[in-house]
């Protein structure tokens, strides 16, 4: 029974790294700027950690195989070495493996949140609510209405609240159900939430925030292709959840001048 | 691995504890501290939004405090009188009884004030949910006097124990002495933080 | 009668020390044998009783929550699959039998709370440390039995509580086992089950928090004042001390998820703003509430929960380090270094909860400070799992049904902990977080590895616990599904993390879903198959239990005290005399000894200890 566990695991192991070595599952296509420097550290990682996955294993299965199942009287005996070359070793291969990923892990991150949206990024409000993402663009003045939570009606489309009967700045604001945005331009996303927690996450974005009620959060990023992509609500908001998402087009300058003209229009 | 057997070596002695229920009073302090650290921490969190006002304490907390403090320093003469020779005090006439007695008075005394205190605050209009200066205010002072009812049902158990039964163990007079004077101690505290921040 | 002042011991690490036996005796932890049914089966003061009942609850849970499970997997690849029979206890939550999204969130909500609460803080801590931490120790008993049985008896209304919650109008809650606020926090306008639902949940986990403080408490006062002569610290197993270090984790982590389901209660129920800010429309009404921070609840919940995972994995060290130093012939490389690593863990355990919450909004510079203790938290891990392989090397493996799972409580952890890695850097979880790669990472170290950690206790002390032997070829048969099948189950979670499946949803309607889904059919297959396998431990525990051979009080050969009893133990454990300890219990493989092995209470001295 031990060689059978010593080859079952080993073929555990080795059918576990099969999908990954094949890249059978693998991200969507990175269409951010930062998203090389993430995909490159879970490239790493996945070398790291698969390698003392499988190592680890194939230690395990050969060690059952072998000392299991002895001759009469064998004699027992210990790893030359002993613990503090396990020591030793853990802190060599797990402590080398922290700093690097911990050093050079830093950069993706520190771009997306250690700097500041450019001035001239391309201003959009995102407010999540049970179960739908609205989008709201400043229009002409370049800036945004004020929100009035006890104005928010559903039923007439007034989703985010405004009042452009009172407030001047809203009433050349355009909302939306999609999230459109021009390629290679930066977008900063304002997020405002309606009610509960909810999430931002777009795979090919390699991006994810969650909107927290109350707390005035922002992303910013920039697309550097055109297309269609999903955008998820990853933050367990109620029983919509699973079907809460919108889509962000990213469009060439002209294709986005155009939508944003015909959306002004429909307000 | 070699080795050989020889004849069974001398042990170190080591014996059981008698703490019994004082053991188990420092155990249980530690978790009642990290619980009002919770509190706290929630508190220094909460006063960071905008709508963080300020409430006025309750003179009668100082008094509230006094009784507390002076209740105390009744418990530790009482402990005293007691003894701390033996393993379980037996009964000699009333010593520590009278100042026990005072004990438990002034903590219920002290309980008292402090629902003397929340009506003074109800008749300002300030609730539970008024403001969270205000929640704070209640769950604090709320949580701590739960644990001082707790406090005072100990005290009342030892009590009866000396009465009727003429004699209690010293690790449970010297458990209830030492969270009854945790829990003046974590007063004081909470009046600075009350004073301080709400 | 003058009674000898007892001297005040120093607490930590000090053993010396000369006490009358006289003065001990007066204060022995002595109780009388339980009488009546009531008091031998139901309010026993008996650790040993209380150690089964958590443990049976713990069983009671872990089929509802597997049960809870199969319904999850069934509707995510048949969603309109009619179940039969479940519209009757779901009126509301599957009408027709047919799963409606928010059934589907109570399921998962209850199948994570059962799980993690009733399953795996009660068996392997609560069940097995109540039975064995006394007589590993040398004690008779806890040191407080009455607090004892009540926090059994709390954490049975607990559950209790929790169960209500399926059968009110509304169902259970849908906020997870997380219960995230607002959403678990403004009531009934936020969805179905957020009414009484939530509120059941929450006196639940409050009424849980106070069992385990009681139980934690306990644990430790047995543990620093009630070992027997000769049993110093070093010299207590390696299950002893995880169990001793859980507890001292436990006791700080739950007393701070207390405060927090007081203030959640308080919020949805007395109108205070712990949590909830203000401007909230919810289901087109105006919440009447301000100020408040969600992120509290996270700070405070995480804070108590990360901790709490390492509560429900060391005691599994504890035990399979145990069942292993027994069924390896010879001792561990090192004990002591396995012992530091546990208490290396239990200190960073309380460093790193953030990495819970780096993209929730939190300070992104504090993603970093919590990122870099999370990642230094593999080397005590790694340590553990390096000195297992290591101990491997050079031994005379006995293989039976607790060591094989044993070792694939080696492999799982591994292959759990290797997840962990992706998920400890900022950068890469904003593209995993709330991906199946996550559930994949705590599935693989909490649902299997734990729990192969108590199916190893299992078959290891059964034979104490009831004087017989489970069958060997049905734990055989056990082992080998479960270990294929949990592998099956739960590798491709990781498979669809890395795609971007994310969690948590009822139903897979994204564009790119529909190429995950036979992946998915798979791992449901997979899932049935691994959870029908149970049964056959079910059966073995039931059939064993009044039909299985006669066991003799060693039968695994082993050194520590509760091997050195009757299978089962008397009421009093020791039969009134006080064991005297005279080496660690590691004293396995040596020549010259009676057997390849000595007990802790031989006085058969051995050179170089």
């Amino acid at each position: 029974m031990g060689k059978l566990f010593g080859v079952i695991l080993a073929i555990i192991a080795l059918a576990s790294a099969y999908p990954i070595v094949t890249h059978m599952y693998v991200q969507p296509v990175d269409i951010s700027t930062h998203g090389h420097a993430i995909d490159e550290q879970l490239a790493d990682t996945m070398a790291e950690a698969g390698l003392s996955f499988v190592l680890a294993q194939l230690l395990l299965a050969f060690c059952v195989w072998k000392f299991s199942n002895r001759k009469e009287g064998a004699k027992v005996f210990h790893l030359p070495g002993g613990a503090k070359l396990m020591v030793v070793a853990a802190f060599i291969l797990v402590g080398t493996e922290v700093l690097a990923l911990d050093v050079l892990g830093q950069k993706a991150w520190a771009e997306v949140y250690f700097t500041a949206p450019k001035p001239d990024a391309l201003q959009i409000q995102a407010q999540a609510g049970q179960f739908a993402f609205y989008f709201r663009y400043p229009g002409p003045d370049g800036k945004f209405g004020p929100l009035h939570p006890d104005k928010i009606d559903e039923g007439n489309q007034n989703y985010f609240g405004l009042d452009p009967a009172n407030d001047v700045e809203a009433r050349d604001d355009i909302v939306t159900a999609e999230l459109a945005i021009p390629v290679n331009r930066e977008v900063h996303l304002l997020m405002h939430s309606k009610d509960v927690g909810h999430s931002f996450y777009v795979r090919e974005l390699r991006i994810q925030q969650d909107f927290v009620p109350g707390l005035d959060l922002s992303l910013h990023f920039t697309a550097t292709q055109t297309g269609h992509f999903e955008i998820l609500c990853t933050q367990l908001c109620g029983l919509g959840h699973y079907n809460m998402k919108a889509y962000l087009n990213v469009l060439s300058q002209e294709d986005f001048d155009k939508w944003m003209k015909q959306k002004a229009s429909e307000q | 691995m070699a080795s050989t057997i020889q004849s069974p070596i001398a042990l170190p002695r080591r014996s059981d504890s008698a703490r019994g229920s004082e053991s188990g009073i420092w155990i249980a302090l530690f978790a009642i501290t990290m619980s009002f650290a919770a509190f706290i921490s929630a508190l220094f969190i909460r006063q960071a939004s905008s709508d963080w006002t300020h409430i006025a304490a309750p003179p009668i907390l100082f008094g509230s405090t006094a009784v507390l403090l002076i209740s105390s320093l009744m418990l530790d003469i009482s402990r005293r009188q007691m003894g701390t020779k033996s393993a379980t005090y037996i009964k000699e006439g009333n010593k520590g009884l009278v100042f026990l007695a005072a004990t438990l008075f002034l903590g219920l005394a002290f309980v008292v004030g402090q629902c003397l205190a929340w009506r003074n605050l109800a008749a300002q209009g300030l609730y539970l949910a008024t403001n969270p200066n205000s929640s704070f205010f209640y769950v604090l002072t709320g949580v701590h006097a739960l644990h001082v009812l707790g406090g005072i049902a100990a005290l009342a158990y030892l009590f009866l124990q000396l009465v009727v039964g003429n004699s209690a163990r010293r690790n449970l007079v010297n458990g209830v002495v030492v969270y009854w004077h945790f829990m003046a101690a974590l007063w004081v505290f909470l009046l600075v933080v009350i004073w301080e921040r709400l | 009668m003058e009674v000898p002042e007892i001297e005040s011991v120093r607490w930590f690490f000090t053993e010396r020390g000369e006490h009358l036996d006289a003065a001990l005796k007066t204060q022995a932890h002595v109780h009388a044998p339980a009488e009546g049914f009531l008091g031998k089966y139901v309010f026993s003061l008996d650790h040993k009783v209380i150690g089964k009942q958590y443990y049976a609850l713990a069983l009671v849970s872990v089929f509802v929550g597997m049960v809870l499970s199969w319904l999850m997997r069934f509707h995510l690849v048949w969603p309109n699959a009619k179940i039969p029979g479940l519209e009757i206890i779901a009126k509301t939550g599957a009408p027709g039998g047919i799963i409606t999204p928010e059934y589907y969130l109570s399921l998962l909500t209850m199948h994570g709370t059962l799980m993690v609460f009733f399953v795996l803080t009660n068996a392997p801590f609560a069940g097995f440390g109540n039975y064995f931490l006394p007589i590993q120790i040398g004690a008779e008993d806890m040191a407080f039995p009455r607090f004892n049985m009540m926090s059994f008896w709390t954490t049975f209304v607990a559950f209790l509580v929790l169960i209500t919650a399926f059968f009110i109008p509304d169902g259970p809650p849908i906020s997870g086992w997380t219960a995230y606020a607002p959403l678990s926090a403004v009531g009934k306008d936020a969805g179905p089950g957020l009414g009484w639902g939530q509120n059941l949940w929450v006196i639940s986990i409050a009424l849980f928090c106070v069992g385990q403080l009681l139980g934690s408490l306990n644990f430790i006062a047995t543990t620093l004042d009630l070992r027997a002569k000769g049993m110093t610290l070093m010299r207590m197993p390696i299950s002893t001390w995880a169990w001793f270090i859980t507890s001292a984790i436990g006791l700080l982590a739950f007393a701070v998820l207390l405060p927090a389901c007081l203030l959640l209660l308080l919020d949805r129920m007395a109108g205070t703003s712990f949590f909830i800010p203000s401007g909230l429309v919810v289901s087109d009404r105006l919440q009447n509430h301000a100020g408040g921070s969600p992120l509290l609840w996270q700070h405070l919940f995480w804070f108590f929960g990360h901790p709490e995972v390492y509560i429900a994995i060391l005691p599994a060290v504890g035990i399979v380090s145990h069942v292993l130093t027994n069924s390896l012939r010879k001792p561990l490389l090192s004990a002591k270094v396995i012992i530091y690593s546990m208490m290396s863990i239990g200190f960073l355990s309380w460093m790193v909860w953030g990495h819970h919450m780096f993209v929730s909004g939190m300070n992104p510079f504090s993603s970093l400070l919590f990122s870099f203790p999370t990642l230094t938290i593999t080397i005590p891990a790694t340590i553990i799992t390096l000195i297992w392989l290591g101990s491997l090397y050079g031994a005379n493996l006995q293989l039976n049904s607790a060591s094989f799972f044993a070792l694939g409580f080696i492999s799982m952890f591994v292959s759990g902990g290797v997840s962990g890695f992706f998920l400890a850097q900022p950068s890469i979880d904003m593209y995993l977080h709330a991906t199946y790669f996550v559930v994949g990472h705590f599935h693989m170290v909490m649902g299997v590895a734990a729990i192969f950690a108590i199916f190893s206790g299992t078959y290891f002390w059964f034979p104490k616990m009831t004087g017989r032997m489970m069958n060997e070829t049905l734990g055989m048969l056990h082992f080998w599904i479960t270990f294929v099948g949990t592998y099956c189950i739960f590798m491709p979670f990781h498979y669809l993390g890395l795609v971007g499946n994310v969690r948590r949803y009822s139903s897979f309607v994204d564009d790119f879903m529909p190429a995950l889904m036979p992946l998915h059919k798979f791992i449901t297959i997979a899932a049935l198959t691994t959870g029908a396998a149970q049964f056959i431990f079910l059966f073995n525990l039931v059939y064993s239990r009044f039909r299985g051979k006669p066991a003799s009080d060693n039968p695994w050969k082993g050194t520590s005290l509760e091997w050195s009893i009757p299978s089962p133990p008397p009421w009093n454990n020791f039969g009134g005399d006080r064991p005297v300890v005279y080496h660690d219990p590691y004293q396995y493989g040596l020549k010259g000894s009676t057997g390849d092995f000595i007990m802790q209470t031989s006085p058969e001295k051995i050179l170089n200890e």
